[in-house]
């Protein structure tokens, strides 16, 4: 029988950091990942992660309230003085487990810029921070010799009794199905970028942890608070980090301003990315783009600081639309990035489902409200990684495995998957259904909706819902059978796709990256709440919790 | 544009024949990559195609495999660049690691190698309260490795790890220079120790296959030469590799050209029985091809200057 004290599923910046603290508190700790750990998408966060070091004359308040401001005041304010006061110890953890960070002259951790604050706090390793955390994190976890089971899929979770107590997973390599006791298992999946076509988030991204806990009965909240990052690359929309603005890039329209002058007079290219993605829209929207974008102009920057401080998006440029910063503008338009909703946790990771944590992208503490910072997804991960595992860890010390039926969790994942296999050739494919919804949704759900978009979204997903249970499995083999794992994936994002059209019909007003047309303004007297979507027999049941604040009233939002 | 993509297949589940090429024929857009044309067939055409990937923008690492025999990225390897007049190409899995279906390698092997350089910082002592102080010039050096987004292009194609499975590679070998050269870790020393010992850093023959073949400009070799001249500093310098280095460097500081008598006696020892009588039969076909060095080893004309260039480059070290 596999059993662990603490089970991770999902091996990113958030579920590594997990496994780590888990591990340091004496549990025995595992990881169970539909990738390897280090292709996770963390991977692709490029400009670093903040925190206000009070050492170098930041104060961890300012960071609190550009974050609470950044949110449009959704936000919970207690969690965020959560992340924000442990933040600068976790950034020196981070170093002290070997990530390099770029230096100032002195040898200390040095920082750059980033949006919609007033401090230079974002700490970096040039425009790869993610890709360089994760691959540390990894070897911290090698170091620790954490089990890991690399390419196994989740296909549920197990409930007994009202408690989370283990996870059926089909492990990719053989084809065969497990169950895998856990006192307590922490979701850590990432988000659901897949849904919309086009969308920076690589191809796993597919929300399947948010899909598994709200099929368990957990609620999603904050679902309708999708990011679209202001500058993704014409075409195949691959990110072009902010990092770059950053730096100082300029944000240009077809006739070469500056546009964000009209938008955010103080902080220009640096204001939110919800202000900025809406900017650009705009501009594109009325007539002022180039073939449906903008322009991200490097050039002024110089070649030494490029190839120091942007060597990615370099590459990206080069690689991916044949084009060499140094001496062109890069064509962008705004792009679906993250989401700020998630699986509804605390500041300790826990859910409404005693023994079920969330953290990271999965999860909706929450710090990023109606629209998150740049550079703060990776603080949430580390942060709020680190303390799920070690409450994970303390509370399966008190706790013994739950008893269940093992055989007949088996026996029940392997019969669905089976009836999946057996049908007919003759069925849609999965690809098509996503790419139609994805597109669907991406039209309805953008950086602006409407009431009548968003209706005509929710009547659609019936019709894709049923489209999907009559997709066809083409490979009716058991060994690495991607086929049947990408259509079961669909399956976790159609369910995301109701949590996330129902929020956003449900807010009636214009918040954060929640722009409605039809109420074009916030109404913090109405909706200074957050919308959570619970799955019951009955359907969807759609209930509002208070925003909890501390220190900040709310005020208007200016840039 | 057309293209013809010709894909090494295999399936486990099939009871025999189970490996195979199998020719695709595509429309695809002027700029797509060889990953867009694997999406495009496991979507539309066959979906029992298997191969890795997720990011699309060469940063998570998954889909290392041979383009037209040599090992890339998937994703960010061009279709154009790749076709040739007839718009063909030919897809395979990656070299070295056995394959469990169509592109799919198992990556146990790459990932035990890399575990076995003790791959995580260890410095001595209590930490310190803040961060560590380092110059950003050494962190910015160690840059150009940590990019290295473990994708196995270098093990798929590394000549050395084709024929012997124990040589611990280019992607771990690139691992070590990290902590080697990390200002915070304290364990340099013992770690060249365990590199300088056989399957380690002397078996890399130089065929700058890794350089080549590397789709984030890690140049896994001239990590592995870093190494080799860490290894001399610290006084490893009794391996048969660093005493043939040794044996270079002397013999053209002293005679301005490779004395290739001597070599072979210096490098594995005079009195060195075994290597001696192993090396006889090639000196045999040496001596029958007349291609037996004479024993008479005369130094190069102006042979004075090489000796002014070695001075200066010693001075200068």
């Amino acid at each position: 029988m596999l059993e662990h004290d603490v089970l991770i599923v999902g091996a990113g910046l958030a579920g590594m950091r997990a496994a780590v603290a888990a591990h340091e508190r004496g549990a025995n700790v595992a990881v169970i990942s539909k990738v390897h750990p280090v292709r996770s998408h963390s991977n692709a966060a490029q400009g670093g992660i903040n925190a206000a070091l009070t050492d170098r004359g930041d104060d961890w308040t300012d960071h609190a309230f550009d974050t609470v401001k950044g949110s449009d005041y959704l936000a919970d304010q207690d969690a965020i003085e959560v992340m924000c006061s442990e933040a600068g110890d976790d950034i020196i953890s981070l170093e002290h487990m070997g990530v390099i960070f770029n230096r100032d002259e002195k040898g200390h951790l040095g920082t750059r810029a980033f949006g919609g604050q007033q401090k230079a706090r974002t700490f970096f390793v040039a425009d790869f921070t993610g890709q360089a955390i994760l691959h540390v994190l990894y070897e911290q976890l090698m170091e620790s010799k954490v089990k890991v089971y690399e390419e196994w899929f989740v296909l549920s979770l197990i409930i007994e009794d009202g408690e989370c107590c283990g996870v059926t997973a089909i492990e990719m390599a053989t084809g065969r199905v497990y169950v895998i006791r856990a006192k307590t298992v922490i979701m850590c999946t990432g988000g659901v970028g897949r849904l919309f076509e086009p969308s920076t988030n690589g191809l796993i991204v597919t929300g399947d942890g948010m899909a598994l806990a709200y099929r368990a009965g957990a609620p999603l909240m904050d679902m309708e608070m999708i990011q679209y990052h202001p500058t993704t690359l014409k075409g195949s929309g691959v990110l072009i980090t902010e990092g770059a603005r950053g730096e100082g890039a300029y944000l240009l329209n077809k006739s070469g301003d500056r546009f964000m002058e009209k938008y955010a007079p103080n902080m220009m290219e640096l204001a939110s990315r919800d202000v900025v993605s809406r900017a650009g829209q705009t501009e594109i929207n009325e007539g002022r783009g180039i073939d449906g974008c903008v322009l991200l102009d490097c050039r002024h920057l110089g070649e030494k600081l490029i190839k120091e401080r942007l060597t990615e998006i370099l590459s990206i440029g080069r690689d991916f639309a044949g084009i060499d910063i140094i001496k062109e503008p890069i064509p962008i338009r705004p792009g679906m990035h993250y989401i700020m909703g998630g699986i509804k946790s605390d500041i300790d990771g826990k859910t409404s489902i005693p023994g079920l944590y969330a953290t990271g992208e999965c999860a909706c503490v929450s710090v990023h409200g109606g629209n998150r910072l740049g550079a703060n997804s990776l603080l949430d991960t580390v942060v709020f990684g680190r303390r799920a595992g070690h409450h994970a860890a303390e509370v399966s010390k008190q706790m013994e495995y739950k008893k269940f039926d093992v055989t007949s969790q088996i026996k029940k994942a392997e019969m669905d998957l089976q009836k999946l296999l057996d049908r007919d050739n003759v069925g849609e494919r999965w690809a098509n259904v996503r790419t139609d919804l994805g597109v669907e949704i991406d039209k309805h759900f953008g950086v602006f909706r409407t009431e009548s978009g968003m209706q005509s979204l929710k009547e659609s997903l019936t019709g894709f819902k049923a489209r999907y249970d009559n997709c066809s499995v083409q490979d009716k083999g058991r060994i690495f059978n991607t086929d049947l794992i990408f259509t079961l994936e669909l399956g976790y994002m159609l369910d995301c796709a109701e949590a996330i059209t129902l929020s956003g019909i449900e807010r009636k007003e214009s918040r954060g990256a929640h722009s409605r047309i039809d109420y074009p303004q916030r109404d913090d007297d109405n909706w200074l709440k957050h919308v959570l979507v619970t799955k019951t027999a009955e359907g969807p049941l759609l209930t509002h919790l208070p925003v909890t604040i501390t220190s900040w009233e709310p005020q208007e939002r200016k840039y | 544009m057309q293209v013809n993509i010709s894909i090494k297949r295999h399936n486990p589940s099939a009871p025999d024949n189970n490996t195979y090429w199998e020719d695709f024929d595509l429309s695809m857009h002027d700029t797509a990559s060889v990953l867009d044309a694997l999406i495009k067939i496991r979507e539309d055409v066959d979906g029992s195609l298997s191969v890795r990937c997720s990011c699309r923008s060469a940063i998570c690492g998954s889909c290392a495999m041979r383009v037209n025999g040599h090992a890339k990225l998937a994703c960010n390897t061009k279709l154009s660049d790749v076709i040739d007049a007839d718009g063909r190409v030919t897809v395979e899995p990656a070299g070295v690691m056995p394959v469990i279906k169509d592109l799919v390698v198992d990556q146990t092997l790459f990932w035990d190698k890399v575990k076995q350089i003790s791959p995580w910082l260890q410095p001595d002592g209590p930490e310190p309260e803040g961060e560590y102080i380092a110059p950003n010039s050494a962190m910015m050096d160690l840059a150009g490795v940590m990019n290295c987004i473990m994708c196995g292009a270098c093990v798929s194609d590394c000549t050395v790890l084709e024929i012997d499975k124990d040589f611990i590679g280019p992607a771990a070998l690139a691992k070590a220079y990290r902590f080697v050269n990390d200002p915070r870790d304290d364990q340099t020393k013992s770690r060249l120790i365990e590199l300088n010992e056989k399957t380690g850093i002397w078996d890399c023959t130089r065929c700058f296959e890794c350089v080549e073949v590397c789709p984030k400009g890690v140049a896994p070799m001239e990590r592995i030469m870093s190494l080799r001249e860490s290894a001399m500093e610290q006084g490893l310098d009794q391996t048969v590799g660093a005493r043939h280095a040794d044996a270079f460097t002397d013999s053209v500081a002293h005679s301005g050209w490779l004395n290739e008598l001597l070599l072979p006696l210096k490098t594995f020892g005079m009195f060195n029985l075994g290597a001696m009588m192993g090396l006889a039969p090639i000196g045999l076909r040496a001596l029958l091809r007349g291609k037996m060095p004479s024993i008479f080893h005369r130094s190069v004309p102006n042979v004075h200057r090489i000796r002014r260039i070695v001075k200066k480059i010693e001075e200068n070290e």
